[in-house]
């Protein structure tokens, strides 16, 4: 789940990290109303889950409560990579003569966390990884150590940070890393974290948490921002089902993940693209695929849907069943491609054909009949 | 033979009284694997599906003599359940479990690096010796016993192309589902080294996908250390960036683990990469034939 600047930086700063004062508005008013309180100059920030908002004339400062007002009116409602910005962060204006990154994930190939850091802030870390990576230092984390005073002051040093501010630096670092363990993140990053004539400051901040962790903080699951996801990709959530939408023309139904991209891929090979990611896992209930033959036929650039079932544990006639099922409450008018192999195969694909579907036996068979399905050149 | 599993397995089953836990258990047995036991705290000294439950892995190590267990205990206690295999002495721990939060599996990785524990998964179909012992939740009759080794990230496309095998008459060594997680016990790599020194197998299938770099480590093995063909099959090649594909290791970040990195890896070291599973198939046929 990743969240968002303004709930990054609260989760940072309950930990001790240094942020400007700030709220998040709505409105236009509200946003005067901060600025107000706050004095001075302000940054008035849209809050989006995507990169690039400065780019995108996202982030603006404002001279006074009036210029906040308006400044937030031309940026709530803005439209930044496909995301309507709803929600704004005013911040206190920072006097930056410095900006430094510094981050923390999860490393797949040494299975640990690690921290790492940059004079290069303010930046994507990718972007200083790809052109200049001898400017990020890399510290690997013992899990039962944890993270080190002697490391932390290691990466300081390593990047340069000036003399008076690597104390300060330290402990905002274990502090970043005590916030990335104490919510089961698997990234954490201020960027920039800036120099100022008062010390250290954080200033941005984005934090991506483990959905397999969410049980255990209440508080952070709340957090989830419902306006910022695929409202179909939340209905999927709600079913138990795995789903992503994509832009082809092929609607997917599948069991298993593995399965599921290579069915996909194939639908590529064979000169159609696919329209979604679907796994409904284990036991194909007639519930199940109707919930998920729902999401999938929201998307209206879908012109044939290809189910794909391998029937394991699960006995292939009763996924047929539940299919048969599920058509007949939704009665879709597109051409439905089933492959059913496996446990009762032969049961499984008599019931669909009786039920006017495509059927195909092999996987190459059911992913050409269902591109040549979604170019019209097939009907059941 | 094979790896891993065979004959010799006297299996554990932990979270035996539950309703995978029950239903798997039943269906290892009828496919003749050695179960010797179950543990569920609080139920020690009842029975289930005709084996001794106990309350602790360690009691029933000590009664049983058991050198495997198999995980089917809801995420949140998976963790401690594979420690506490490990803890029991047991010499392969196998999860089934999906969900584990991955910090919790950093832990139990970094603990298991100190132990001669062996753990396959989490998040995995389990793995399969075919004729001798099956441990996991995949369907025991598509598999027939032969030569072929096969490994994967994944469940329902590992059961595909073992089908596909097996239609043709081609039989496996041993079926591993090493997990879909992005944090694992047992990788690709460590599973092509038993394959190669393993007598039983004479050819390798390896089922990739997207997400981490697993996949080009084990091209690096394979182009220096192994005499076995290996035939494989990267499964994500139209995912998108940046999202997750159903398995919580399955996603593309930062620009890296894509199909097209590892396919080219993989190509260079002289694996043949199947387009689509049912490939496999047949590559691996004609290599037999050769």
């Amino acid at each position: 789940m990743k969240l968002q600047e303004y709930q990054s930086k609260r989760i940072f700063a309950r930990y001790g990290v240094p942020i400007p004062n700030g709220e998040v508005a709505t409105t236009p008013a509200a946003a005067r109303d901060i600025a107000a309180r706050l004095g001075g100059t302000v940054v008035i920030k849209s809050q989006v889950l995507v990169g690039g908002r400065g780019k995108a004339g996202g982030v603006k400062l404002a001279h006074s409560p009036e210029e906040a007002e308006k400044v937030a009116g031309q940026i709530l409602g803005m439209d930044i990579k496909g995301l309507t910005v709803r929600k704004v962060l005013i911040d206190e204006g920072a006097d930056i003569q410095d900006e430094i990154y510094l981050g923390l994930v999860l490393d797949r190939m040494q299975r640990r966390i690690i921290m790492m850091g940059s004079s290069e802030g303010g930046v994507e870390i990718e972007a200083v990884a790809a052109e200049t990576p001898e400017k990020i230092v890399k510290i690997s984390i013992d899990p039962f150590l944890g993270l080190r005073s002697y490391q932390a002051n290691e990466l300081a040093y390593g990047i340069g940070i000036p003399k008076p501010l690597v104390r300060q630096f330290t402990k905002i670092a274990i502090d970043l890393y005590n916030a990335f363990v104490g919510s089961d993140a698997s990234l954490a990053e201020i960027n920039p974290l800036v120099v100022t004539p008062d010390g250290l400051l954080g200033v941005d901040g984005k934090m991506v948490l483990d959905d397999n962790a969410l049980y255990r903080h209440p508080d952070l699951a709340e957090m989830r921002d419902l306006d910022e996801e695929d409202p179909f990709e939340q209905e999927a959530r709600r079913f138990g089902l795995s789903y992503v939408k994509l832009d082809g023309e092929i609607g997917c139904m599948v069991n298993g993940a593995g399965l599921a991209m290579a069915t996909m891929d194939l639908t590529k090979l064979f000169g159609g693209s696919p329209a979604n990611f679907l796994d409904i896992g284990g036991g194909a209930t007639a519930d199940k695929v109707a919930a998920a033959l729902r999401i999938i036929l929201s998307d209206k650039n879908v012109k044939a849907v290809l189910f794909n079932i391998f029937g394991g544990i699960t006995r292939g006639d009763e996924v047929a069943k539940g299919i048969v099922a599920a058509l007949a409450e939704i009665k879709p008018d597109l051409p439905m491609i089933a492959r059913i192999v496996g446990t009762n195969e032969k049961e499984g694909r008599a019931i669909l054909a009786d039920a006017n579907m495509i059927t195909a036996t092999t996987l190459a068979e059911a992913a050409q009949k269902a591109v040549a399905a979604a170019h019209g050149e097939l009907t059941a | 033979m094979g790896i891993l599993v065979n004959s010799n397995t006297k299996l554990l089953v932990q979270g035996i009284t539950g309703r995978e836990g029950r239903f798997h258990t039943k269906q290892m047995i009828e496919y003749g694997t050695n179960v010797v036991g179950g543990v569920t705290p609080g139920k020690g000294g009842q029975w289930a599906e005709g084996v001794p439950v106990f309350d602790t892995v360690k009691e029933a190590v000590q009664a049983t003599g058991a050198n495997t267990s198999i995980i089917y205990v809801p995420a949140r206690f998976a963790a401690d359940a594979i420690l506490e295999a490990a803890d029991g002495g047991v010499d392969l721990v196998v999860c089934i479990t999906e969900g584990i939060p991955v910090l919790d599996m950093v832990n139990v990785r970094y603990y298991l690096d100190h132990s001669n524990t062996r753990l396959i998964g989490p998040n995995c179909p389990g793995l399969i010796t075919p004729g001798e012992a099956k441990v996991g939740i995949m369907p025991g009759h598509i598999h027939i016993p032969g030569h072929v080794g096969v490994v994967s990230r994944s469940g329902t496309l590992t059961y595909e192309v073992v089908y596909a095998l097996t239609n043709k008459g081609i039989g496996q060594s041993t079926a591993v589902g090493i997990g879909g997680d992005p944090i694992i016990g047992t990788k690709f790599l460590e599973i092509l080294e038993m394959f190669e020194a393993d007598p039983q197998t004479e050819q390798v299938v390896m089922i990739g996908e997207i997400g981490g770099n697993d996949e080009e480590i084990a091209a690096e093995y394979i182009a220096e250390h192994m005499s076995k063909p290996v035939t494989s099959f990267i499964a994500g090649q139209t995912a998108p960036p940046g999202k997750r594909m159903g398995h919580a290791g399955a996603i593309i970040s930062g620009g890296h683990g894509t199909a097209a990195e590892k396919i080219a890896a993989l190509r260079a070291a002289g694996v043949e990469v199947a387009r689509h599973p049912e490939e496999i198939a047949e590559i691996v046929a004609a290599k037999m034939a050769s």
